[in-house]
Order: structure tokens, then C-alpha cells, then sequence
């Protein structure tokens, strides 16, 4: 089912194949992402979600299909090099630096951007998540996993990305944190002016918080619709809502 | 009580038995070539073996009683042990004695462990405590430098001591060079020594077949170094782990069968001899001078002294050292020495925020070979004779061992570590083939009570609100 084209794209992905080894992961993906929009993709354990998202960024690369990011085709590139393109990653269990302090972590995260602007950014950053301000001395391994969350969240802000890919940023986390964080994106979002790419096993948050979802299920979309929409949808309540399988 | 005094007999007498059982062959005899006709004979040890056997059971029995809590008798158990060892009770060898008495210290330094680390524990709390902390942190290293600067004008500078100073403080710089690779960025590099062969066999050639001088040679040789670490990298950029350990010893070996089998270039096996030293403002160290230079002590004014050249030396290592250290610390500071910090850390996340891996592994491996380069211009034109027998992959694996043990990207732990792992062995030469047994033994001790190294916790490079830690890292 091939649904909504959004006149301006940010990001599109176009049929795109990925393989681990023999063993085909996608199928032919199709999604895109508006400038300025929130867009979720939520699916079971081993959909292909966060293949997906690996799959924007490069590592591992598309066997075939397209992945355009504000008009180029950054299919072959290295992540490095989309990264450097404005793409800005917050991976799959967070891979924070856990021997480096809060701010060090940080400082990674500005590698790519203009020093000049570094201490604007880290107020940002701050002025989002005061609790890393509080722990800016703090060794990132000894945070707890909702700041840990947060530092990679900040640490991706930090050099300044048009578009924002994050992987399961709920994994693990207390429900507390985890409205924390979602509401924090939002902010990300509306405020910042960031485009957001969102791959989450927790459905109803991602989908009340995103302007539009897509539901991937073994490497296929098989629904697309505004959030409200797939929300109140039976099919996806039935799958990923009240406990059913997919 | 009863039954836990025989558990603990018994426990020692097995130990004592097993001791036995491997001793006999090991220690209890020895062969004796007796002439073609006869061949071999035996002669008996046993008096060593009996030894051996009594003080592992005192020992194992000791521990016991530690672990029971028993602290006083563990005590008199290691002094008389002690006073055994240095007693003019005659045992067969020197080393029997060093052994009892060793085995004693070690027994009365267990029991008296529980108190020291608890008084440590306390005073660490208390503020007196904290400052000495505090002070330790910040002026350790430079401590450590002020010692480094004035041991040549002190009564201690004789030559074997300068000698051992010049040897510690190469290994310093290679330890920090290596530091480099391994404690920064994470590529545990087995072949470190390649580099420093390179280095030392470019101020060899170019020295003794091109006549150029020390000076001129050592950032010819510190490049050379560094091309051969970005050769080195490029097929191990995919590695990780255990397989980049695998191709980088490989690659120590390759360096050093090449030196030995091409003969036309290298010398081989025999080496090459007469290198020039290093010269101060062209002056060189000798008795005399050769046609046209001038001699240091004519250029001073001073009276020849053949120790001048040693102490001329120690000063170039220490300042070569320096530099090293220097360097590092800065980097540290820097995009790329933050990159190879977080490259240890996890690959994947510095992709993930835009670092290119490749060319970090490769800055890494080319600055730390670039040392090691430096280093071995300067072992070259210090020992005047090098030969393939200098660079074998013992010396890769004390390098390797000096950084571990002095805490993985610490500093101030490299020096100590380099101190301890070199001065020791050269303090025991007394010891003879035993020597080695203390080296061994120093480097169980450092993994027991310090098992991630002598200094193992990280600075952070930089902090917001500056908190003591200059000179060290």
C-alpha cells in the first residue's frame, strides 16, 4: 500500500532491498519524510525497523532501491559522510561514551559542527535536559538509562541535524521517562525545527506523537496513514496495541 | 577450632605436595655433562626441593590463617620466616635465602593488609586525607619530572644509575607512544617494536653510509616511522579485537625478518656498527675530536669527563620524552585525540555522529609509530651497534606490558610502570637467572591489588570548572 506523498520531501526512501548475507531484511521499502514533519515507523520484533534505520545511514548499504536525502542520493555513502550531510543518528541502545564524561559525550556530538556556535548548542541542550546539566562531570556509563537517553538525544542535537533518526528511544525505559523523552522530542521537533524519523516498538506513544506512521511488517510497509488515524485503526490495535501479534 | 586448624593442615600439606610433585623434576635434579665417555649424570638438590617445599606449606598455611582472620599469628609466622631467610643458616644458594625471606615479607605484609586498607579507606575521607589526595593527583607527575631533571647533579649519578635512567626513560617514551594506539585509541598493537627497528636501522643507514648527523636524521626518521604505521594501518582498518593484535604481531615479525635477511642492506645479522652519537651544536663527545669538529668539552672549556656524553644523552631522552607527552596531552584536547578516545569506546557510535574511523585509526597509528621512530633514532645513535637482536617481540610485549600495568591513557602510570618493569630487573641483576622471577613477580602484584593498572581511573580532558589536574592524565 502505497499512500501519502509529501510535496517536499526530507528524506525519501524508494523500493529499497537490504540483505544480511543470503537473508533478505527488506523488501522494497517506500516511505517518505516531509521537512518539518514527526514520522514514525513502529512494527514487531524483527520487522526490519532498525535495519531500516541502519539502512539510511549507510551501514549496512541497499542492494537496490534509493535513499534521497533534501535531493541527493546518499545511497553508497558512508555513514561519516551522511552524517556530515545533516543526518543526525541516535542508535539503537543509546552507544553512549561510557568512559567520558556527560560533557565530553557532548562534545562528540559537535565534532562536525562549527566551533563557534558550541556553547549556544550546549545551553540548548541543557535548557532541554537540565538533569544533564546537573551531571555534566558525571562518567556517561554511570548515568542512569533515561539521562543516557537523554545525553544521546543531546549529543545527536549537538551538531545541528536537519533531520533526526532515532532508534527506539523507549527501550527499557519507566513509563515516566519514557513520556519524558517523547515529550522532549516533540519539543525537538516544534521548537528546533528539526525533522524526526522515529522507529518505536511503543506504538501508542510514537503514533499520538507523530504527524504520520508507517507499519513495517517483515521487511514490507504494510500500512501508512496520519497518526491519529493508525491509532484508531483495528488492525494496528489488534497487532500493536492491545497485546496481539503481527 | 579444631576441625578448621586440620582443614587448614590439610589444605597446606596438599599444596605442599603438589609443590613436591613439580618440584622434583624441576628443582630436584639436576643434569651434569661428565665428559664424552660417560654422558650424563645426576646431581641431587633435594636440600632446595626440601626448602622450597616447607616454606609453600608455611606460606599456604599462612594464607589460611589470614583468611581465617588469624592476623598476629600470620605475622610472627612471616617474621620468623624472615629472620630465617636473612639468618646466617647456611643453605645451598643466595637465592634459597631471598626465597624464605621473601615468602616471610609477603605473609606479614598479608596481614597487615586488612588494617593498611582500612586506614587508607579512612583517611581518604578525612580532609587531611583528601588534600594529600588531591596533591598527589596534581603534582605527582611533576614531582616526578623535578627528580628526572636534577638526578644527573646528585652524588646518585653514577654511570650504571645513569645508564638505567637513559634505558627507563626510552621505554617512557615508548610507552607513551604506544599509549597512543593502545590506551587512546583502543588498537591493542603487538608489533609495536617495528617502528622503533625503523627508526633506529634510518638513523643507522643514513648516518654511517649518507654521513648525516643525528639532528637531521631524527624527523626523517620520525616521518619514516609514521609512513610505515599508515602502511601498517590500511589492512588492519577492518580489524578489531584479538585479529588486529594477530596482523599487528605479524607485522613486528615481517619488520624484523626483512632486516635480517636483506643482507645487502641492512647488514643482517651482524648488524651495524660505529653510529655516530648525537652531537651539541656540532661539537661531538669524545676524548678527541676528528679532523675539522671540535670536541664539547673544548667548547666549554671544560675538562673531558667521559660520563658528559651519558648525561648529555639522559638530557636528549627526557626532552624526547617530554615532547612525546606533550604532544599527547594536547591532542587530547583536540577533535582527533577526542576521536580516538571515543573510537575505544565504541565504533559505531562515532560513525553515528559523523567521525571517519579510517582516517582516526590512521592518525593514530601513524603518530604513535612516529615515536616509537623518534625513540629508535635515538637507541640507535646511543648504543652505536644495532643488530635485528634489539627488536624482537619481547620488547613489543614490555612496551605493551608498561602500558598496561601503568593504567590504559594514564600518563604518570607509563613512568611508574616503566620504572618498576625496567629498574627492577637491572636492581636484581644480583639475582641472577632468579631475576626474572621478581619481574614476574611485580607483574602478579600489579594485577592483584591494581587490576586496571597502577594509575586506572581517566581524566577527563577537559572540564568546565577547572579542578586540579595538571600533569597528569
Amino acid at each position: 500500500m502505497r499512500v501519502t506523498v509529501v510535496p517536499d520531501p526530507m528524506l525519501s526512501v524508494r523500493g529499497v532491498a537490504t540483505f544480511y548475507g543470503a537473508i533478505q531484511a527488506l523488501h522494497g521499502v517506500d516511505l517518505e519524510v516531509g521537512k518539518g514533519e514527526i514520522v514514525t515507523l513502529i512494527g514487531a520484533n524483527g520487522a526490519g525497523k532498525s535495519t531500516l534505520l541502519m539502512t539510511i545511514c549507510g551501514n549496512p548499504r541497499a542492494q537496490s532501491g534509493q535513499v534521497v536525502f533534501d535531493g541527493e542520493d546518499i545511497t553508497g555513502l558512508a555513514t561519516h559522510e551522511i552524517v556530515r550531510r545533516g543526518v543526525a543518528q541516535v542508535p539503537e541502545g543509546r552507544r553512549i561514551f561510557p568512559r567520558m564524561s556527560v560533557f565530553e559525550n557532548l562534545q562528540m556530538g559537535a565534532t562536525l559542527s562549527d566551533p563557534a556556535h558550541f556553547a549556544h548548542d550546549l545551553e540548548r541542550v541543557f535548557a532541554m535536559f537540565p538533569r544533564l546539566a546537573e551531571r555534566r562531570e558525571q562518567r556517561g556509563g554511570t548515568l542512569s538509562g533515561g539521562e543516557q537517553q537523554m545525553l544521546a538525544i543531546g549529543r545527536a542535537l549537538m551538531s545541528r541535524p536537519r533531520l533526526l533518526l532515532l532508534d527506539e528511544p523507549s527501550l527499557g525505559l519507566a513509563p515516566l521517562i519514557v513520556r519524558q523523552i517523547f515529550e522532549a522530542i516533540g519539543r525537538i521537533a516544534r521548537e528546533e525545527k528539526v525533522t524526526v524519523f522515529l522507529v518505536e516498538q511503543n506504538a501508542f506513544h510514537a503514533l499520538r506523537l507523530a504527524d504520520r506512521g508507517y507499519v513495517l511488517a517483515n521487511g514490507r510497509v504494510r500500512l501508512s496513514g496520519a497518526g491519529h488515524e493508525l491509532l484508531a485503526n483495528a488492525e494496528v490495535r489488534a497487532a500493536y496495541l492491545e497485546g496481539g501479534h503481527a | 577450632m579444631a576441625p578448621r586448624a586440620i582443614a587448614m593442615l590439610k589444605d597446606a600439606a596438599l599444596t605442599a605436595l603438589v609443590t613436591a610433585a613439580l618440584g622434583i623434576f624441576i628443582v630436584g635434579f639436576r643434569t651434569i655433562d661428565v665428559g664424552s665417555r660417560t654422558g650424563l649424570s645426576f646431581d641431587y638438590e633435594l636440600t632446595d626441593l626440601a626448602v622450597a617445599v616447607i616454606v609453600v606449606f608455611l606460606g599456604r598455611l599462612g594464607l589460611s590463617l589470614a583468611a581465617a582472620g588469624l592476623r598476629w599469628p600470620v605475622i610472627a609466622l612471616g617474621v620468623v620466616m624472615v629472620a630465617a631467610g636473612v639468618s646466617p643458616m647456611k643453605l645451598p644458594s643466595g637465592f634459597l635465602h631471598w626465597f624464605v625471606a621473601l615468602g616471610g615479607a609477603l605473609l606479614v605484609l598479608r596481614g597487615i593488609w586488612p588494617w593498611a586498607d582500612r586506614a587508607v579507606a579512612v583517611a581518604s575521607h578525612t580532609s587531611g586525607g583528601r588534600l594529600v589526595q588531591e596533591i598527589g593527583a596534581k603534582w605527582l607527575g611533576w614531582a616526578l619530572l623535578a627528580v628526572a631533571v636534577v638526578l644527573p647533579f646528585t652524588p646518585l649519578a653514577d654511570q650504571k644509575t645513569m645508564d638505567l635512567g637513559v634505558l627507563i626513560l626510552t621505554y617512557v617514551m615508548l610507552g607513551w607512544g604506544l599509549n597512543i594506539v593502545v590506551g587512546l585509541a583502543g588498537l591493542l598493537d603487538l608489533g609495536y617494536v617495528a617502528f622503533y627497528a625503523v627508526g633506529a636501522y634510518a638513523y643507522a643507514l643514513l648516518s654511517t653510509q649518507h654521513g648525516l648527523g643525528f639532528w637531521a636524521v631524527l624527523p626523517l626518521a620520525g616521518m619514516l616511522a609514521a609512513t610505515f604505521g599508515i602502511l601498517l594501518g590500511f589492512p588492519v582498518l577492518r580489524l578489531r579485537g584479538d585479529y588486529l593484535a594477530i596482523v599487528t604481531l605479524g607485522f613486528g615479525e615481517i619488520i624484523r625478518l626483512v632486516i635480517l635477511n636483506w643482507v645487502d642492506f641492512t647488514n643482517g645479522p651482524a648488524g651495524i656498527g660505529s653510529i655516530p652519537g648525537p652531537t651539541l651544536f656540532g661539537a661531538v663527545f669524545a676524548e678527541t675530536a676528528p679532523a675539522g669538529r671540535q670536541t664539547v668539552a673544548e667548547m666549554l672549556g671544560i675538562p673531558f669527563n667521559s660520563n658528559h656524553r651519558l648525561i648529555f644523552l639522559y638530557y636528549v631522552i627526557l626532552v624526547l620524552a617530554l615532547i612525546t607527552n606533550l604532544f599527547t596531552q594536547r591532542m587530547r584536547r583536540l577533535p582527533v585525540g577526542r576521536a580516538w578516545e571515543a573510537l575505544r569506546e565504541d565504533e559505531t557510535a562515532c560513525k553515528a555522529l559523523g567521525i571517519n574511523p579510517t582516517n582516526t585509526k590512521l592518525t593514530a597509528f601513524a603518530v604513535g609509530a612516529m615515536f616509537a621512530g623518534f625513540a629508535g633514532s635515538f637507541f640507535a645513535a646511543k648504543q652505536r651497534f644495532i643488530s635485528p637482536e634489539s627488536f624482537t617481540f619481547i620488547e613489543s610485549a614490555i612496551i605493551l606490558a608498561i602500558v598496561v600495568l601503568g593504567g590504559m591513557g594514564s600518563q604518570v602510570g607509563v613512568v611508574l610502570a616503566a620504572v618498576l618493569l625496567i629498574g627492577l630487573p637491572e636492581w636484581f641483576r644480583e639475582l641472577g637467572n632468579y631475576r626474572m622471577l621478581a619481574f614476574g613477580l611485580a607483574m602478579v602484584l600489579i594485577m592483584v591489588f591494581r587490576p586496571r593498572g597502577l594509575i586506572g581511573h581517566r581524566e577527563p580532558s577537559i572540564r568546565l570548572h577547572p579542578v586540579a589536574s595538571a600533569g597528569s592524565g
